[in-house]
């Protein structure tokens, strides 16, 4: 017998009901179904065979298709922490990217431990199995805020949008609102000079164990958003918009770079775990709406670089393709992504208290979200109703 | 020429272990038995005593709230045992079969109601709403007949109508006095007994499983709205009837298929409704952990060897149950032998010939639905599967009515339970769903 089988099947007396240490069941739990799939067959009067896919398979593999963007943000961290001190010429690859490791790492692990501590606890409350869906939003987190933000703000923000947003709602699948734009929201209203703005939250300014530069005088950078906002603007530079494909602007940890988020959204949509439809409709709404407001005078910013800059193609790769949170009809993914891009740019055009609009409109959509489904099924039922009348 | 309708939702499903067209006999046991549970929705009394000799045709039991529904013996022998569970639930009725088989003789000149009625056939008839045996004071709007199964594993109907034809017909044209008969055929079949058949309507129905599941074949014909009810009868179960009409007496002898991974070699055998599993499965089966599905992989019950051919069952699938396989890291492994719809496994990249080993593990943990779409894809129906599914789990009542849960069995649900990421039963709560409704509304 396989060796760690064996060490599991000999825990297991001590975490079962009655067992002296109970209170760690859903932990062992947690741990066996990830170290090995269950070996419980079908129930009498269920299907006998199923497809090898579950939900643990899915939630790892979008967070292998968060790894691009991921990897690309810590490089960035060191890059722009580099670029502020004014030493790009001197810093090496690896040494940016171990800054940005050693900058990005504790975020990740305040995020996951906090947030998978309290999935644990609730798992073992009402005594059901850990939910995966916090794989996913635990390594989101990280990737939306800036790389400024204290640890203990992350902490709070997490602990809240995993209770308030997720658990008392069911958990995993009964959930209205994103997880982790409900964080982000969170860090936003409550500690927004932390968190927008052209403050100094962009770029790292210390050193970090030995490495990166300390800037000498507080550095201030703005994303190309925020600049775009600022009076007198009068569009960007191809270098600007070069940059935001690339990925080398300041800017939240992942969002930057668009062919890192294009390489996970690729895999995604390859494996169908992001629908296509809300994806494109997102792009398509942003790109309609982007087009009109440049073309009735509102704004300098062309189309396509709305698109590439701030946390719109991020947001439209992996927040508003959220199968939960997002619609649940096929019609009615074509509107929610529509409604998404819509809102994005409209936000940002519009609005001059904050350069960015992506959060703020798939939270809202989210709300929306039921009802769009709402008007599809009811065509269904409503399609039923007459068919029985005409008879 | 019959009207030929596309599916394009659904999946095959290639398993190994397909039964080759070679039909077996095996030893005809001592003993039968009727299983109540087997006929959806009857309130079972039994009408017999241990002890009594009855022929093939006598009622065992008849339906409490309409005694003209006979559950009648397939065999000619003695009442051996009236099976009782917790709660005095019957479980089974045992008659162990004479060496000399008589049958009773029915009058075939009258009515075919009555005839099916006291021939214990009519209990064989089930209907939509709620799919459970059909009522016989309803006048049914249809008769749908399909005649073929797209599930794996399942019986060839054309293979096994060899022979039969003439009967076949003979059900359909007595059914068509009943109500007007829809008869379903797959693109592949060619027979003429089915593609010609006469006294029905014939459509053809092109797509993947579950194009051969009654209940799409109606939601496309002539979908059941609240008040209405259509019957349904399984295709072998017209030549039943066919072979009543000739002959004066029942015979349920089925050409089930004995299929799967775990059948040493998979072929058709001549068995009897009602026949002990371990007639069939003894020695043709790798037995060491294997399930014993009676009737299909997808829809069937979970039994043992020494369970009974279920009324309904066209096939009789072995698959291996797999609760030893310690399969480690399954959510990062590639697990290149493993079945899947879903493009993170590499099943894709094997081509639709690949025949596959399925175990009977669940493969993951029941989670609330995630995922979006998974059902409709498989799911070939004008209906939002995972809407009606959430509109059970509430029980909302109102809003399955409204979302079409008249339209559905659980069987329907089948192909989508299979694909399911987030596991759920869904075949058990379609059935648990209509249960309470149709007890709301009796």
């Amino acid at each position: 017998m396989n060796p760690i089988k064996k060490l599991f099947d000999n825990i297991h007396p001590y975490v079962e009901e009655g067992g002296k240490f109970h209170a760690f069941r859903s932990l062992v739990d947690g741990f066996e179904t990830f170290a090995f799939v269950p070996n419980t067959t079908g129930r009498v009067g269920s299907v006998n065979i199923h497809d090898a896919i579950d939900s643990k398979r899915i939630m790892s593999l979008v967070v292998i298709a968060l790894l691009p963007a991921l990897l690309f943000g810590m490089f960035n961290v060191g890059y722009q922490n580099a670029a502020a001190c004014g030493m790009l010429e001197e810093a090496t690859f690896w040494g940016m990217f171990w800054y940005g490791f050693l900058a990005v790492l504790p975020k990740i692990i305040v995020s996951y431990v906090v947030g998978l501590g309290i999935e644990f606890v609730v798992a073992q409350w009402k005594n059901e199995e850990i939910q995966e869906g916090f794989l996913v939003s635990g390594i989101l987190i990280p990737m939306i805020v800036p790389v400024t933000c204290p640890l203990w703000m992350l902490a709070i923000a997490v602990a809240f949008s995993v209770i308030l947003a997720k658990e008392i709602f069911g958990g995993t699948g009964m959930n209205i609102f994103n997880p982790a734009l409900i964080t982000r929201a969170f860090l936003f209203f409550s500690y927004p000079s932390c968190m927008t703005g052209d403050a100094t939250v962009w770029v790292a300014q210390d050193t970090i164990l030995g490495l990166g530069y300390k800037a000498t005088d507080a550095y201030t950078a703005a994303t190309p958003l925020g600049e775009a906002a600022q009076a007198g603007f009068a569009g960007f530079t191809p270098e600007t918009i070069q940059d935001a494909i690339t990925g080398l602007i300041p800017g939240c940890i992942g969002e930057t770079s668009v062919i890192a988020i294009a390489l996970g959204g690729l895999l995604l949509l390859w494996t169908g775990v992001a629908s296509w439809k809300t994806m494109l409709s997102v792009f398509v709404g942003g790109a309609a709406t982007g087009y009109l407001m440049q073309a009735l005078g509102l704004t300098q910013i062309q189309w396509y670089e709305q698109l590439v800059l701030g946390g719109f193609a991020f947001g439209a790769v992996f927040m508003a393709t959220d199968p939960v949170t997002s619609c649940r009809t096929e019609c009615g993914k074509y509107v929610f992504g529509l409604l998404v891009g819509f809102i994005a740019v409209l936000v940002r055009v519009l609005n001059p208290g904050y350069p960015e609009g992506m959060m703020l409109a798939i939270l809202l959509m989210n709300l929306f979200a039921s009802l769009i489904d709402y008007c599809f099924v009811q065509s269904n039922i409503n399609k039923r109703a007459k068919r029985a009348i005409v008879k | 020429m019959a009207k030929v309708i596309k599916l394009r939702k659904g999946l095959d499903i290639n398993l190994k272990g397909k039964a080759t067209k070679e039909i077996a006999s095996v030893k005809c046991p001592g003993e039968y038995a009727l299983v109540p549970d087997d006929f959806t929705g009857v309130k079972p009394k039994v009408v017999v005593k241990e002890g009594d000799a009855v022929k093939a045709g006598d009622a065992l039991f008849v339906d409490k709230l309409h005694p003209e529904v006979k559950f009648v013996s397939p065999v000619s022998g003695t009442v051996s045992m009236v099976e009782r569970g917790d709660r005095r639930k019957l479980l089974s009725i045992r008659v162990k079969a004479d060496e000399k088989q008589e049958a009773r003789q029915f009058d075939t000149k009258g009515d075919v109601k009555s005839l099916m009625l006291e021939s214990g056939l009519f209990a064989f008839l089930r209907q939509r709403p709620y799919d459970v045996v059909a009522n016989p004071e309803d006048k049914p709007k249809a008769i749908f007949v399909s005649a073929f199964n797209s599930m794996p594993l399942s019986q060839d109907f054309e293979y096994v109508l060899q022979g039969q034809e003439a009967e076949f017909q003979a059900g359909l044209s007595a059914l068509a006095k009943l109500a007007k008969v829809y008869l379903g055929v797959s693109a592949k079949q060619t027979a003429k007994a089915l593609t010609e058949a006469k006294d029905c309507e014939v459509n053809v129905f092109d797509g993947p499983a579950p194009a051969g599941n009654v209940g799409v074949q109606i939601n496309h014909v002539s979908p059941v709205n609240k008040g209405e009810v259509v019957w349904t009868l399984g295709a072998e179960e017209v030549i039943f009837l066919g072979r009543l009409l000739k002959n004066g007496t029942v015979d349920f002898t089925r050409t089930i298929a004995l299929a799967g991974s775990e059948v040493k070699a998979p072929k058709y055998y001549k068995v009897m409704v009602g026949q002990k599993l371990t007639s069939l499965l003894e020695g043709t089966i790798n037995a060491e952990s294997a399930r014993i599905i009676n009737g299909n992989v997808m829809t069937g019950l979970k039994t043992s060897a020494e369970g009974w051919l279920g009324a309904h069952a066209t096939e009789v699938n072995v698959i291996p149950e797999g609760d030893h396989a310690d399969e480690m890291l399954g959510w990062i492994m590639p697990r290149f032998n493993t079945f899947s719809t879903h493009r993170s496994y590499f099943s894709w990249l094997f081509g639709k010939k690949k025949e596959y080993v399925i175990d009977a593990r669940i493969k993951g943990g029941e989670r609330h639905m995630i995922m979006s779409g998974e059902y409709d894809k498989v799911f070939p129906m004008d209906i939002y599967a995972g809407y009606l599914i959430k509109a059970i789990i509430a029980g909302d009542i109102d809003r399955q009515e409204a979302l079409g849960i008249y339209e559905v069995a659980p069987e329907d649900f089948a192909i989508a339970e299979f694909v399911d990421s987030s596991k759920l039963e869904l075949q058990r709560i379609v059935r648990e769903g209509l249960d309470i409704l149709r007890k709301e509304n009796a």
